[in-house]
């Protein structure tokens, strides 16, 4: 046996990637659901959507404060007994909220599932929203920044989104201590009030379902206009960003690491250079043998690790390429991300390579399709930008087939190191 | 239910075949019986940059990441105080492309001094980015060395300084693997959309010329037992105060392990946990306090940590902690709340297990502590707990002289 010759491979672009069609419903109230269903494991995930993330908020930090509180006391029970029935059934009720949407997600084992679902309808459609609990919200989320904004990398994160947006837009606004202070009861109330309505909800929902799944959605979720219904104006706002694209920040005197941020506006994923940006992105610094962490970390040994990622926000998109390196090593480390941009610039992707990054996101793909709870992943994120399965099997065409020269002529267009800005926060 | 099968080569590798039909992935897992625990206390930090030297290329292939990569490959390890892991994942049609890397990784290693030369740069740079450039970095360092008088558990797996890997030498690297690294001393564990047959035939042709290597017998100092507290202070840049309290608890295969995982979660599991709720929610002394252990196969630690509310006395914030575990002490919890943190452990388990990645990661790791069946058997170890073996852990456990506490004080004058 010779091990210096490798397995013959199946390619990449033999790999038939589809998305699992899903099953949708209608409650009786009009609410969506949409569902993958799975009956191997004995597991459940349940997630409510709302339009209520930050993009909607008139004052910092509403949105992502009424998300949190809504599960923490309803007009019937305390936070302490609403979260005491839900972990009794072993389950995981779990809130986010982002720039568009604010979720709750329950997870739990099929067989609890009757049970935990009329707590959820307390939950999210009885919200107290107690002056006590707000009060603990701010002490702890002060506290909490404090700490983080002693951190270099949350540093640069706050400031390269600034530059990018405009402290007032939305993608660029961060969490102060006054805007904590500024919360009130009310405000959180009426953003509850406005956006949290069952005409604004869709469910996904995905794993081993109970037989009555429909059934029992429609008894807590579906007979009643609950919250009743409110009309949504999605207003546009605009983009303000930094005139100066060089920003050098100290934070900590003895830190021992910088934090770098090089990034840039992008377009948005409607724009058809969007999914072929995946793929150069995937080359410049989307995955371990990436360029940047060929040359920067494998090489040159400067970090632990760099990357450079594509924002995908509904308004505009972003490429930004972070990482710690040590302190020293800042300057050179960004001298060395603004040469492998020029090299993309300069010369084609060789074959070899582009077919390597075609395979690697193919496999990668394969595997994160792996499961229920995966799929309705990709597919919320389809639904929730108002995108069907043509939108992934064009993404897919777009990796198995883009040419080199497309790729370059993409660096060309948007790797130019001028149009960038870049920060170092020590 | 997690079905396997199980069979040894001649050189006394041995695998584990998980099969499932359902995906289109397939898992190859392999794990070794070292960490950080095995170090020489001089040359701390060895098991983990020895990781990172493991993707420098081996005898036959230069580049390990590249021919995985370009057959839809992924992979990744890590290293704990116990043990090294390493794992891929790709589809299925690929998996002999896993065989080969991690055989010949195994086989040797291509000991390339500019290999070394820059993975101790790197991991220099992870040292200072987790432990160094972070507010309370550095806690974990100091609470080992207080908690640890003589277990290897005194130092934390990324090392006890810089020093020791910026010293490293390429003879040390070569001794480590030809030690360690061995058929004999590790378990290779293959899941997803394979057949038992299939690996049978794979393992033998890439694993079973492998020199079988000396089985290494692990002969570590115990920890004897605390007789008096521990006690801390610390003075930092940090803008809070910081509380830390850790208790000795029992070797994962000890059946007390159980109870002590279970005490964990009843103080420290959830929002509805006793900590949160009484010193965060109702007394306000904490902006958010955990409570957790580290899950060691040697006895490990359980720990509790938080950060006060400004203006909270150090003293009123422990005596509040200590009246918590005071409570657990003195008087037997419902059954309620037992069961409670059972339903939680078992839903953990169920979501756990749903991703093909975890269950071979866990075959491995139960297969080192004796039997991979062990993964299949142990939810019944949590159902058999009763409130008295809570109420008597508790008595052991929090007994205030086997405690180590640091008082982590945010330093105004900086």
């Amino acid at each position: 046996m010779n091990r210096t010759i490798a397995p013959a491979i199946k390619d990449a672009v033999e790999f038939d990637v589809t998305l699992k069609p899903y099953e949708k419903f209608t409650l009786d109230n009009g609410i969506p659901v949409y569902v993958i269903k799975s009956d191997e494991q004995d597991t459940l995930q349940l997630e409510f959507i709302f339009p209520a993330g930050s993009w909607y908020e008139q004052e910092s930090q509403v949105a992502a404060a009424t998300n949190f509180l809504i599960k923490n006391g309803s007009t019937k029970h305390n936070a302490l007994e609403i979260n005491e029935s839900i972990e009794y059934f072993g389950a995981y009720l779990n809130r986010n909220s982002y720039h568009e949407n604010a979720t709750y997600t329950l997870h739990c084992l099929t067989r609890h599932t009757e049970d935990l679902l009329p707590l959820l309808q307390e939950v999210i459609q009885d919200p107290a929203f107690s002056a006590d609990e707000l009060a603990t919200y701010q002490q702890n989320m002060k506290q909490r920044l404090a700490v983080n904004l002693q951190k270099c990398d949350f540093v640069a994160n706050r400031y390269i989104d600034k530059y990018l947006f405009g402290e007032f837009h939305p993608y660029g606004r961060v969490s102060t201590m006054m805007a904590y202070d500024a919360l009130q009861p009310e405000s959180l109330r009426a953003f509850y009030q406005r956006h949290y309505s069952y005409n604004n909800c869709r469910i996904f929902v995905a794993g081993h379902l109970p037989e009555n799944m429909i059934a029992l959605l429609n008894k807590y979720f579906g007979s009643t206009q609950w919250n009743g219904e409110t009309t949504l104006l999605r207003p546009e706002l605009p983009i303000q960003t930094a005139d100066e694209k060089k920003h050098r920040i100290f934070n900590d005197e003895n830190g021992v690491q910088g934090a770098v941020r090089v990034a840039r506006h992008f377009p948005n994923r409607y724009h058809p250079d969007f999914p072929k940006m995946m793929v150069l992105n995937t080359i410049l610094g989307g995955y371990f043998g990436s360029r940047l962490m060929s040359n920067i970390r494998e090489e040159k040994g400067y970090t632990y690790g760099i990357h450079s990622q594509l924002y995908n926000f509904r308004q505009t998109g972003a490429l930004n390429i972070q990482t710690e390196a040590g302190r020293d090593v800042c300057e050179a480390t960004i001298e060395e991300i603004y040469k492998e941009l020029q090299n993309l610039q300069n010369e084609p992707v060789p074959e070899e390579e582009l077919s390597l990054v075609r395979n690697y996101m193919i496999g990668s793909i394969l595997g994160d399709l792996d499961g229920a709870f995966q799929v309705i992943q990709r597919w919320k994120s389809l639904i929730l930008n108002d995108l069907d399965e043509n939108y992934f099997n064009n993404n897919i065409r777009i990796i198995k087939t883009i040419t080199a020269e497309e790729l370059q002529q993409l660096a060309k267009q948007y790797f130019t190191p001028s149009d960038f800005y870049e920060l170092v926060v020590i | 239910m997690i079905h396997f099968n199980k069979f040894t080569l001649g050189n006394g590798l041995r695998v584990i075949v998980h099969e499932d039909h359902t995906t289109p992935m397939a898992v190859l897992n392999v794990l070794y019986d070292v960490g950080a625990r095995d170090e020489d206390p001089a040359r701390t930090g060895f098991a983990h940059l020895f990781e990172h030297l493991m993707f420098g290329g081996s005898v036959n292939i230069p580049d390990y990441d590249e021919p995985l990569q370009m057959a839809g490959g992924e992979n990744n390890a890590f290293t704990t105080n116990d043990l090294t892991n390493y794992y891929i994942q790709l589809p299925a049609e690929n998996i002999e492309t896993a065989f080969w890397l991690e055989s010949d990784r195994m086989l040797s290693l291509a000991f390339d001094e500019k290999s070394l030369d820059v993975q101790r740069k790197v991991v220099s740079e992870e040292f200072k980015e987790h432990y160094i450039n972070k507010p309370y970095g550095d806690v974990w360092h100091k609470m080992r060395e207080l908690a640890y008088s003589s277990h290897p558990y005194r130092w934390m797996t990324i090392g006890k300084e810089l020093s020791h890997i910026e010293t490293a030498s390429l003879e040390d690297v070569k001794a480590f693997f030809f030690k360690y690294y061995r058929p004999v001393n590790a378990i290779l564990v293959v899941g997803g959309k394979v057949t038992t047959a299939q690996v049978k035939v794979l393992a033998e042709k890439w694993f079973g010329d492998i020199p079988s290597g000396e089985k290494y017998q692990r002969q570590l100092p115990q920890e004897p037992a605390q007789t008096a507290a521990h006690k801390l202070e610390v003075k930092a840049k940090v803008p809070l105060d910081a509380l830390y309290k850790c208790y000795h608890i029992y070797k994962r295969e000890d059946p007390r392990y159980y109870a002590a995982d279970l005490l964990s979660d009843i103080l420290g599991g959830g929002s509805s946990s006793r900590l949160h709720q009484v010193l965060v929610k109702e007394k306000k002394l904490f902006s958010n306090i955990e409570c957790y252990h580290f899950g060691s196969l040697d006895a490990g630690l359980l720990a509790i940590e938080g950060k006060l509310v400004k203006g909270v006395k150090m003293k009123d914030a422990e005596k509040a902690i200590q009246e918590e575990l005071s409570k657990l002490q003195q008087t037997v919890i419902p059954e309620r709340e037992l069961q409670k943190v059972k339903n939680r452990v078992e839903s953990l388990l169920a979501f756990e297990d749903m991703s093909l990645l975890n269950r071979a990661n866990n075959l491995a790791f139960y297969e080192l502590m004796g039997d991979a069946a062990l993964m299949n058997t142990e939810f019944t170890h949590y159902e058999v707990v009763t409130t008295a073996d809570i109420h008597r852990e508790a008595n052991i456990i929090f007994d205030e002289k086997n405690s180590n506490t640091i008082y982590y004080y945010a330093d105004n004058q900086i």
